[in-house]
């Protein structure tokens, strides 16, 4: 019943904010574009056998020298710069979401382990969460990527993992020191609950809503991340679609007046991150009243 | 890669051994622990040249780029902030908060293209990549005293400070108008203190101190963004070194850049505890 209310609640809120409806609507259709990606994209631009390197370096359809086959126009080898995004948005969805799904998930586990049992367990686990917050999670993703011998999206996503971690531990650690001195938890204890019970049956569901709020804000950030690594070459490889690899070959051309080649990319990149922020003020604000949005 | 790609299977061996790396890696470790020690960090794979040198020589750049860029997002990011505090339905303060929405949406690479793409290549302002004419000092090599040197500082300058600044705006923001509301500033009004001592010396100095923190905390962030800004300008900087180390696997260099932003994070970290003690009086260190 409560549950019904609650869920009320936030579908009542969430129809009277114009702007998460829009980053929520903006998310679903950047979703539904790399998910059929395959199917809607005009070519496919890592087929070798539908590239022409003949068609290299077109501008956008609407131009002068554009054909309506490629409508934004095509990068130096002949790929279509529609169908890449779309496949580059594949890539981008894809690491963003494993980074934010397996990075929660191994923060919560050690950063409640560590706030419940305390001791040396839990000294060990934040020094190293502190080592890797103060390298920050960008720096720390560029020279893990650095020192692999091969990079491919699953290196990407594990750098970005082993760097990312540590916000959802130390928030996780933070509540659950709180949580772990109410009297239902003792009376758990008493009855003899198992501790893993303890943990994951009375204290997770009551650390978990700021998690959710901030796998929203990280969503957006593991996106940007992602696409910063691709653009300096220590990313997904060059044989897979990537937004931020287009802007890095788009970015040699910009001096010969090519600008398609970073602006769609890059247009979309800010529109996605926009969206996703959008739809997580929003969230931020529902689970947690007191931070109410400021003017 | 040290003996080239139509090296002989002898040719790698011999390689192998010359730099120890057919040793287990347990012993490879203690003799570079032993060495980094001395401050050894081994030879350049590629140029054969001191990694460390190698790396100090570029210092000088990145040291320019990340000084300036910190001061940009400092003054301009905190005087923005106080100002949106202090008027936070003007038209003005919406622009700001608008701005600094899109300084934290917009990734810092995509800021530098966008900013070469406008200043460089449209308008042909400034110079898009490069350091420009520089002034050898001793050992440090100075883009500050050209006025070559300071039109190729400003778009790189800019994009690194941007994310930095747009964070240390908001956070001015909110500590400002939590601070404008105390009793303290109330009565700083009420007894007749000038504005500016008001906002500066009472109010500022209190939300200085999360500010700073903030600011400390995130140097590592700025030391990967001046990566990604030094690879956009072509900034003759330690960033662009560790990404051509990178495509070369040019480890002993990939390493040094590693234990150096260590130090430098390590060291930004205790100068930001001292000052703490500075910025609040109250707090001392025995």
């Amino acid at each position: 019943m409560i549950s019904r209310l609650q869920e009320n609640q936030f579908v009542y809120s969430f129809l009277r904010d114009p702007s998460a409806i829009l980053g929520a609507a903006l998310m679903v259709v950047f979703a539904f574009c790399a998910i059929f990606a395959p199917l809607i994209a005009p070519m496919d631009p890592y087929d070798l056998t539908s590239i022409d390197l003949g068609n290299f370096l077109l501008t956008p359809g609407w131009m002068d020298g554009g054909s309506m086959n490629f409508p934004l126009g095509t990068d130096d080898q002949g790929r279509g710069i529609l169908s890449t995004m779309l496949f580059g948005l594949r890539t981008s969805l894809l690491v963003g979401f494993t980074v934010v799904v397996v990075a929660s998930i191994s923060g919560i586990i050690l950063g409640m382990v560590g706030g419940y049992y305390g001791g040396m367990l839990d000294a060990i686990i934040m020094r190293c969460a502190d080592t890797v917050f103060s390298f920050s999670t960008t720096l720390l993703a560029i020279l893990l990527l650095g020192v692999f011998e091969s990079r491919n999206i699953w290196t990407v996503v594990f750098a970005i993992c082993i760097a990312g971690w540590v916000k959802y531990a130390r928030t996780i650690r933070g509540s659950v020191l709180e949580v772990k001195e109410n009297a239902y938890v003792t009376a758990a204890k008493a009855s003899g609950a198992r501790d893993f019970r303890i943990l994951f049956r009375h204290i997770l569901p009551n650390v978990l809503p700021p998690i959710f709020v901030l796998m929203a804000v990280d969503l957006a950030v593991v996106i940007m991340l992602e696409s910063t690594l691709s653009f300096l070459g220590v990313g997904v490889p060059i044989t897979e679609p990537s937004l931020g690899m287009m802007i890095a070959i788009g970015k040699n051309y910009i001096y010969a007046g090519m600008w398609w080649m970073v602006l769609f990319p890059g247009m979309t990149l800010i529109l996605l991150v926009v969206a996703i922020n959008l739809f997580s003020d929003w969230l931020r604000d529902e689970m947690n009243p007191k931070l109410a949005r400021q003017a | 890669m040290l003996a080239g790609k139509y090296a002989t299977q002898q040719e790698r061996e011999q390689v192998r051994v010359a730099y120890g790396l057919d040793k287990p890696f347990y012993v490879q470790y203690t003799v570079f622990l032993g060495n980094a020690i001395k401050g050894n960090f081994g030879k350049s794979y590629v140029s054969q040249v001191d990694a460390l040198d190698t790396i100090l020589e570029r210092f000088p750049a990145t040291f320019e780029l990340a000084l300036s860029a910190i001061m940009i997002s400092f003054i301009i990011g905190v005087s923005m902030g106080v100002v949106v505090s202090l008027k936070p339905g003007a038209a003005l303060s919406r622009i700001i908060m608008a701005g600094s929405l899109g300084g934290i949406s917009i990734p810092t690479f995509l800021m530098g293209i966008i900013w070469v793409m406008v200043f460089a290549v449209y308008l042909e302002w400034l110079p898009p990549f490069g350091r420009g004419d520089t002034v050898q000092i001793g050992s440090w090599r100075t883009g500050f005293l050209t006025l070559d040197g300071w039109k190729h500082l400003i778009m790189p300058a800019l994009t690194l400070s941007g994310y930095q600044l747009a964070v240390l705006l908001r956070l001015t923001r909110a500590g400002m108008r939590e601070v404008l509301g105390e009793e303290y500033i109330k009565t700083a009004w009420a007894k007749g203190l000038s504005p500016f001592k008001v906002i500066v010396k009472h109010a500022l100095r209190n939300v200085l101190i999360p500010v700073v923190t903030i600011a400390g905390l995130s140097f590592g962030e700025l030391i990967a963004f001046s990566i990604v800004t030094e690879s956009i300008f072509q900034w003759p900087g330690m960033g662009s070194l560790l990404l051509v180390s990178i495509f070369e696997t040019d480890h002993p260099v990939i390493v040094t850049y590693i234990m150096l932003a260590a130090f430098i994070i390590l060291a930004i970290n205790i100068l930001v505890d001292l000052l703490y003690g500075w910025l609040n009086p109250r707090i001392q260190y025995d």
